[in-house]
């Protein structure tokens, strides 16, 4: 396979999961926005954080409203984030790969990137949010299905999940960060209402709820959210589950190539870490001190995969 | 016979005036001719409502598939759909055998002519071509000079464009001998029809078009470099996505099962171009590229190419890489080299040739200039090196505004034009809200060449223009496709 077309794949991968990370925090936005008593809009705030390209939407609003948010992060092209920039991006690279994807899961990206590009060629109103909201995940859904149901499971298949799931486990340790003050125990002594709703968000913006519930029953406590999201193996956007990914499948590159690589051990090393982590030594650390360092770690996987595999030179 | 039909002549001395066009299903309006009976015993007996809904649906299947092409000038976003006509185009077995006889002998003469004047230079020494025509001529390369491609073939894929103007009459429009698109149009409209009206060709036997990939690839493998071994490496080189072409590149690389290469990934490793893969550097035999000549090398051509490779010349010269069409084809697909293809076939073949050039003014010999300027108003004017339908006049269509302005270019740059005579091209009909009305088209069809067989594909590319009485068939100009049948004996 092609160096670039190595690249391309990755980065279609990383984009079709960046729109759908963004929809889904625009999506948690709504509803907390809409199941607070109180009208400001600050909680929009911390969904531009945890969606990336805070500084740069500052940089063209000066203030926080709703509509502004939405619009930003489903249609900018300033925002290089928003789902319309990623879902281009994510067909742009499809285009360039298109001799190493199957027929079906081209037109699902090509039937995605239609659909979506007019579904937001305007503003989005408040009353066509849901609607819209949903098309960009049933849209978004079909590709994946399209390439679970027809790729062949070799090297394009494993750069296709390696991007995947460093975008999600990127996203995933964002959206914790920027709440993580929320998650301390410190906080879990005020147990208000107030709080329940913040705490409830995060499972929100990474559609944990349903599975949260599951697993630990209806009540909902930060150590447990903390323990969900980073450590669980079972959730599918949880860090330790994204990493075992990442590894997974830099080993099945390693074994089908017969070529050792950084990248591999590296992923070996921080899907170990995490794996042997307990939630009260992520607490002792300090949490943002913690998701700082697998930002750090996580980026430096993505850069060791572009080197190992010759995606620029 | 030849009767070269002037259209649009208002009755001078010794020029026909004709009006009506022949057309390929009802030829001068009387009888249904015989290749389009089963045809219309069909299409009598359908309803046109569900036809539109068809002709609706196969636009859905083409813009969902992709199947677009780039327009240059304007934003990078848009890629714009080709129009596709449901009427196919149909020939019959005796009419392509004639043609196939015309096409191999002229593609074989296009060889022999490009070995000949980058070698030993025998037709100008025979006084047939004159020295000035290759010496001041961009598309003559002489880099090329004594240089033998591997196997000897220098147009490993041409693209013949012919018109029709009668029963019996064809004429070549232009050899497309370097880099000739649109044959991956050939192969959707061809899968289009199928999936559309599978009921017609199971009462039709038309002769099938989808081994072109297989054959393609067969066709390139059998021209690799000695030493390649079995199965040579085969890549399809594209300056990229913001291509107009782009689509038709990666069909065909896929369709090949070959890789889909830019310049970038490529790198002369060793003594040989190869390309960069996860698994590091690996050779390529056989290079489909469809960059021009002068974006192939920046070391030896255009500096500032991005688009090529730096040192593949070399390696070609050093017989490391065959380079499919060769560098320096483009001469033989001249504007005005053109001209003098009766002569050349004549000259190589030593028979008379099978199709017809349409008559050519070379503007740089003044009585032709002469000529071309007093009847400026009937006559199609091209630049030499123009393609696409850029640069071009077309005498009857345009107003005196722009007619003023062509004669002005003309005698600024006469050696930049050459002009022919307003073809009346034949029509066929296309499916409109009022039903079958007439339309003209030309067709291209698609040849390999192997150093031992000259592959035609039994139909190729049928462009439509789409506006009622236009000539301009090029798809960046408002033209459409059509399926393309060739019956079968």
């Amino acid at each position: 396979m092609l160096g670039k077309t190595a690249n391309g794949l990755y980065w279609l991968s990383r984009s079709l999961e960046r729109a759908e990370n963004t929809a889904r925090l625009a999506d948690a936005g709504q509803r907390i926005a809409l199941t607070r008593l109180s009208g400001a809009d600050d909680e929009w705030g911390s969904i531009l954080q945890a969606a990336g390209g805070w500084d740069g939407y500052m940089a063209g609003h000066g203030e926080v409203t709703r509509d502004d948010a939405i619009d930003w992060m489903l249609r900018s092209p300033d925002n290089p984030s928003s789902v319309l920039s990623s879902i281009k991006s994510a067909r742009q690279n499809a285009r360039m790969v298109r001799t190493a994807l199957t027929e079906e899961m081209w037109e699902a990206m090509n039937g995605c990137y239609m659909a979506v590009r007019d579904a937001l060629a305007r503003k989005v109103g408040e009353r066509d949010l849901p609607e819209c909201l949903q098309l960009i995940r049933s849209r978004t859904a079909l590709v994946r299905g399209a390439t679970h149901g027809t790729m062949l499971r070799n090297d394009i298949y494993d750069f296709l999940r390696i991007g995947t799931f460093l975008e999600r486990a990127d996203s995933t340790a964002r959206i914790l960060d920027v709440k993580y003050y929320i998650l301390l125990p410190a906080a879990a002594a005020v147990g208000s209402d107030l709080d329940n709703v913040q705490w409830e968000s995060i499972l929100e913006s990474v559609s944990a709820r349903g599975g949260y519930r599951m697993v630990h029953g209806s009540r909902v406590r930060p150590q447990e959210i903390v323990q969900f999201l980073i450590l669980d193996k079972r959730m599918p956007r949880s860090l330790n589950f994204c990493c075992s990914k990442i590894h997974e499948n830099l080993r099945y590159l390693v074994n089908d190539y017969g070529q050792q690589t950084e990248s591999a051990d590296m992923a070996e090393r921080l899907a170990s870490s995490v794996r042997a982590q307990e939630v009260d030594d992520i607490f002792d650390y300090g949490l943002h001190e913690y998701i700082q360092s697998f930002l750090g770690s996580i980026a430096d996987v993505g850069r060791q995969v572009e080197v190992d595999y010759r995606f620029y030179e | 016979m030849q009767r070269i039909v002037f259209a649009g002549f208002r009755g001078k001395a010794g020029v026909m005036t004709e009006t009506t066009p022949f057309d390929e299903m009802w030829g001068k309006g009387d009888s249904l001719r015989g290749p389009y009976s089963a045809f219309q015993e069909w299409f009598d007996g359908e309803d046109h409502s569900r036809l539109r809904a068809k002709q609706r649906e196969a636009e859905d299947v083409f813009r969902l598939t992709g199947i677009t092409f780039n327009v240059y000038g304007r934003s990078e976003a848009e890629e714009r759909l080709i129009p596709f006509d449901i009427i196919p185009r149909i020939i019959s077995a005796q009419e392509w055998q004639r043609l196939s006889r015309g096409i191999e002998q002229r593609v074989r003469a296009l060889n022999a002519f490009l070995h000949d004047i980058y070698n030993r230079q025998e037709i100008v020494k025979a006084g047939r071509v004159p020295l000035d025509m290759l010496k001041r001529n961009a598309a003559f390369l002489p880099q090329m000079c004594g240089v033998t491609p591997p196997g000897g073939v220098y147009t490993h894929i041409v693209g013949i464009d012919l018109v029709r103007t009668g029963d019996d009459e064809f004429f070549v429009l232009e050899d497309n001998a370097r880099t000739p698109s649109g044959v991956s149009y050939m192969l959707e409209n061809r899968e289009t029809m199928l999936q559309m009206f599978p009921e017609l060709f199971s009462r039709t036997r038309v002769q099938p078009v989808q081994n072109y990939p297989r054959d393609l690839r067969r066709s390139l493998g059998a021209c690799a470099p000695i030493g390649a071994g079995e199965d040579p490496t085969v890549a399809v080189l594209t300056p990229g996505i913001y291509n107009s072409a782009y689509f038709e590149h990666a069909f065909l690389a896929d369709q090949m099962g070959v890789e889909l290469v830019e310049g970038h990934d490529l790198q002369v490793v060793d003594g040989r171009v190869a390309m960069r893969t996860t698994q590091g550097y690996q050779p390529i035999d056989v290079l489909y590229r469809r960059v021009d000549d002068d974006f192939l090398d920046p070391l030896n051509f255009n500096p500032d190419s991005a688009l090529g490779v730096p040192g593949i010349m070399d390696v070609y010269r050093a017989g490391g890489i065959t380079i499919a069409n060769a560098p320096g084809t483009g001469i033989a697909d001249d504007k005005a080299i053109y001209s003098y293809m009766p002569e050349i076939v004549e000259f190589y073949t030593g028979e008379k040739a099978i199709l017809q050039n349409v008559p050519t003014w070379r503007c740089n010999e003044p009585d032709s200039l002469k000529y071309v300027l007093d009847n400026l108003k009937d006559l199609v004017v091209k630049e030499v090196h123009g393609s696409g339908g850029y640069g071009m006049l077309i005498g009857p269509a345009a107003s005196r505004k722009e007619l003023a302005e062509f004669r002005k270019k003309l005698e600024a740059r006469p050696g930049n034009y050459i002009a022919q005579p307003t073809l009346s091209l034949s029509t066929v009909p296309i499916f409109t809200r009022k039903g079958l009305a007439p339309r003209h088209v030309d067709l291209r069809p698609f040849v390999l060449v192997s150093p031992d067989k000259v592959n035609i594909t039994p139909g190729g590319l049928t462009r439509v223009a789409l506006k009622k009485g236009s000539l301009v068939v090029n798809s960046s100009q408002g033209g459409g496709t059509k399926d393309t049948w060739v019956l079968g004996d």
